[in-house]
């Protein structure tokens, strides 16, 4: 037994993102008809060519049909896939899995999410089961507003330090985000506004919270040896992992909330499917799941982009900048996108895609493009119970 | 009466806010009063009281067993659903415990006491009560929210630490008091109409129960009188004749009346304070008078309570009045922009009965791995329906982590959320209750609390939470 993942078997040779936003005037059928017909051209087919798609949704109706629908897709498989936060990543996971096995030669991840016809702000369209009503009531802010004392605590950040560093977090994802036609929010936002926002949970403003958006992407899959018919520039599919965990740490007194033992586990297992030894070096960027500021202090540790306890100095060192050692969250990241959940995971694929092949615009072109490989990362649920994806996509076969 | 009879166990409840009666005309110019009373929180009602007192007069004497429980209020969360059984699965009784309503009159709470002194075996009486009225009323002011908890039995039941010497009770229809069902106010007819009614039962109601307790006025050491006729009860105390006696304090200077649940309330503020030896006499006006004469004995100086009412009563905190008048539905307030809860299922309320209304775990055998909410697949090992249950109600814990939600849904937002490592094992985030969020430490002492969450449909959802432990 083992996981031995499906490295340079399965490229992606076209894809489509929309832009993220609040699409008053949009539905999730045209959000679903737009990124899909991007990512047909790009790879410069027709939807009679895909054998079969994938996809996700949180939100919306659960099943095939709310993609066959709108596409007019006829005697075609069309699975739908959840997964919390990583229905997006599910995705592409399950087409890329499809086509390693033979079973198809040509298939479609797509994601879409419908969060702003609701009446509310945030994400509250997900169904959920009848319940005994003891389930707690805490949002995922508060949950996750829980991270960055006990992290300040056990490394010795003072409150005001902490602060700062969450701020400088949201400030490098907004930076970016400024650069990005696709992005929700394209502004920069000042160290100050961020640091004086009005309190949502904890000790996280609004802006340490990530946007809540509409949005679809959309991915083109085929085996690797096939890839150059439909593009001299694929993406070789190098690791994808997924880790569901046991919901022990809310129940469990050993758990400090300093770390997401779900998303380290998924990082040790798709490094090894990629082969790689030392992240930080080896990876020319990452997108990873900024739902809350303290989210991604912490996902630097867990995915071995910094040491223990010195995360929150790499931050304040801009390591994790757009030109820094290691850019993390190029296009934005969730603080500028917002987060249509079942897009998200495939977006963050449409960043690595644009930037490893060298389609991003200059103004966020990242520094270290070269070393040819890009992570992304979701995690879905709460600290102590969720799931989380690590994919790394490459440039270059081997 | 065969054998002697009387109390095993007292307890109280007193919820922990308080509204200063001088708020009131500080707002409306008039109303009011001096003093404070007691105030249920916006997660509590009469059920949730019910079972905070009967859990302390429970834990009190936990080697005597409840052979019935009775729920008397004037303010009941529920009609045609029985209220006691949502207290009978909070202390996790058995199923051969009936569970019974008294329902309706201020006088179902004395008279639940009544019969159960006259009745056989162990019998829980818990009296809860939720006093309100129109702004500015008398009632509005006078009136305290709370509950208590009697267990009677006899001499072969447990150590009895009051016995009855004897009792007695008038009865006649006037009208004095009256309220319709689902009104917050209650109406009353002129004082002086009811005083001529309530002065010559009470005397014969008074002197019925000294000759069967075989007693003279003058050997009445505490003399508590209660009832919502305040003209009444101050008139009759007068001319009882019990001239040695030390009249017990109404708790209207920091509690308020708290009508149903007022003259257990009363008993167990006595008896608390009571010596052994001490003759007590419990009269009560509703409707006609019931007069009852106690005799503490030696068992009372064994006797301890977890959780004393003196001491509830000692801390409280101030609520401002908005708050009040929110809390009592008297004033609506803009909900938060969340979509409300949705109703419990009551098959999955079933399934987990255990855990929801007794806060019960599971421990592995193997492991000793504590899960909350229980399970049966340990985390621990792995192993598969090898559990004990895990009662936690009652175990104490200690706050790791904190977190303040300002969007979530709640009936009085903001909430707060504790991580709670309690002590032998187990965590659970819980939702804190009677404090101020800004109170609150990591490290801080916290013991469990049965609260109703929300109610959506007209179900109650009902489970626990925490609140500072106040030694």
């Amino acid at each position: 037994m083992a996981s031995k993942g499906i490295k340079d078997r399965v490229a992606i040779v076209g894809m489509g993102c929309t832009q993220f936003g609040e699409h008053w005037d949009k539905g999730p059928d045209d959000l679903l008809i737009e990124s899909s017909t991007d990512a047909l051209a790009a790879a410069g087919i027709a939807k009679a060519d895909v054998d079969a798609f994938w996809l996700g949704t949180a939100m919306g109706a659960p099943s095939g049909l709310t993609l066959a629908r709108p596409l007019q897709l006829t005697g075609k498989p069309v699975t739908h896939v959840i997964n919390h936060c990583a229905t997006g990543s599910e995705s592409i996971r399950n087409a890329a899995y499809a086509i390693a096995s033979g079973a198809y030669d040509v298939a479609m991840a797509i994601g879409v999410e419908k969060v702003k016809d609701s009446g509310y702000q945030g994400l509250v369209g997900a169904g959920r089961p009848p319940t005994d009503g003891t389930n707690r009531t805490l949002t995922a802010a508060a949950m996750f507003a829980m991270c960055s004392p006990a992290y300040g605590t056990k490394y010795g950040v003072g409150d005001e330090q902490m602060r700062e560093v969450l701020a400088r977090i949201a400030w490098k994802n907004h930076y970016n985000g400024a650069r990005n036609s696709r992005a929700q929010f394209r502004r920069e936002v000042s160290m100050d506004t961020i640091c004086g926002a009005p309190l949502m949970a904890g000790g996280l403003g609004v802006y340490d919270c990530s946007g809540v958006a509409d949005g679809s992407a959309a991915a083109i899959l085929v085996r690797a040896e096939d890839a150059t018919r439909y593009t001299d520039r694929p993406i070789y599919i190098k690791a994808l992992s997924l880790v569901a965990g046991n919901c022990s740490g809310n129940a469990d007194p050993e758990y400090d909330y300093t770390n997401f033992p779900e998303i380290a586990a998924a990082g040790v297992d798709a490094y090894a499917q990629a082969g790689i030894t030392d992240p930080r070096s080896e990876l020319a960027m990452a997108e990873v799941h900024d739902c809350f500021t303290p989210a991604e202090l912490l996902i630097y540790e867990d995915l071995g982009f910094a040491a223990r306890g010195t995360a929150w100095k790499e931050v304040l060192d801009g390591t994790f900048d757009l030109l820094g050692e290691l850019p993390v969250n190029p296009d934005g990241g969730l603080k500028s996108f917002g987060h249509p959940v079942g897009a998200s995971g495939v977006r963050m694929a449409f960043e690595a895609y644009l930037q490893l092949r060298g389609d991003a615009p200059p103004e966020r072109t990242i520094a270290h493009a070269d070393r040819g490989l890009a992570l992304t990362h979701n995690l879905g649920g709460y600290p102590g119970e969720m799931v989380s994806f690590v994919g790394i996509f490459g440039n270059r076969l081997g | 009466m065969s054998g002697a009879r009387g109390i095993i166990s007292v307890a109280g409840y007193v919820p922990y806010r308080r509204l200063d009666r001088a708020a009131v005309a500080k707002l409306f110019g008039s109303g009011g009063g001096r003093g404070t009373r007691a105030v249920a929180g916006y997660d509590e009602d009469t059920t949730t009281m019910g079972v905070e007192a009967a859990r302390v007069a429970q834990r009190a004497v936990p080697d005597v067993a409840i052979d019935q429980l009775w729920f008397a209020t004037a303010e009941p969360a529920y009609l045609d659903k029985t209220n006691a059984t949502t207290i009978h699965a909070a202390l996790r009784l058995d199923e051969g415990v009936p569970a019974l309503d008294f329902g309706g009159a201020i006088r179902s709470g004395v008279g639940a006491l009544r019969a159960a002194l006259h009745g056989n075996g162990t019998t829980l009486v818990v009296s809860a009560d939720a006093r309100t009225g129109l702004p500015t009323s008398g009632d509005e002011s006078a009136g305290g929210d709370g509950a208590a908890a009697l267990l009677v039995g006899g001499v072969e039941d447990g150590p009895i630490i009051a016995e009855l010497l004897g009792a007695a009770s008038t009865t006649e229809e006037f009208i004095d008091r009256w309220r319709a069902p689902g009104s917050q106010r209650s109406k009353v007819w002129e004082e002086r109409y009811g005083e001529t009614k309530y002065l010559p039962l009470g005397d014969r109601a008074w002197n019925a129960a000294l000759k069967q307790a075989e007693v003279s006025a003058g050997d009445i050491d505490v003399l508590a009188v209660t009832g919502m006729h305040a003209r009444g009860v101050k008139a009759l105390t007068a001319r009882l004749g019990a001239a040695n006696a030390k009249v017990a304090d109404d708790l209207g200077a920091m509690v308020g009346n708290t009508g149903t649940a007022h003259p257990a309330l009363l008993l167990t503020s006595v008896i608390e304070a009571a010596a052994p030896g001490q003759v007590v006499a419990l009269v009560v006006l509703a409707d006609g008078v019931e007069a009852m004469i106690f005799r503490t004995t030696d068992e009372i100086t064994r006797f301890r309570a977890p959780r004393t009412l003196s001491h509830q009563i000692a801390n409280g905190a101030d609520l401002p009045y908005g708050k009040f008048l929110s809390w009592k539905g008297q004033v609506a307030i803009e909900p938060p922009r969340r979509p409300e809860p949705e109703r419990i299922s009551a098959s999955v309320s079933g399934r987990t009965e255990e855990w929801k209304y007794a806060f019960v775990g599971s421990r592995d055998r193997a492991s000793g791995a504590l899960h909350l909410p229980p399970a049966r697949v340990s985390r621990d090992g792995g192993n598969v329906d090898d559990m004990d249950p895990a009662p936690m109600a009652d175990v104490e814990g200690t706050i790791r982590i904190i977190t303040v939600d300002r969007i979530a849904y709640s009936p009085s937002p903001p909430i707060t959320f504790a991580i709670v490592d309690f002590d032998g094992g187990g965590r659970l985030p819980v939702e804190m209750t009677d404090v101020n969020a800004d109170d609150l430490k990591i490290g801080d002492r916290v013991e469990m609390t049965f609260r109703r969450l929300y109610t959506a449909d007209d179900i109650h959802n009902y489970f626990w939470k925490a609140r500072p432990v106040r030694a």
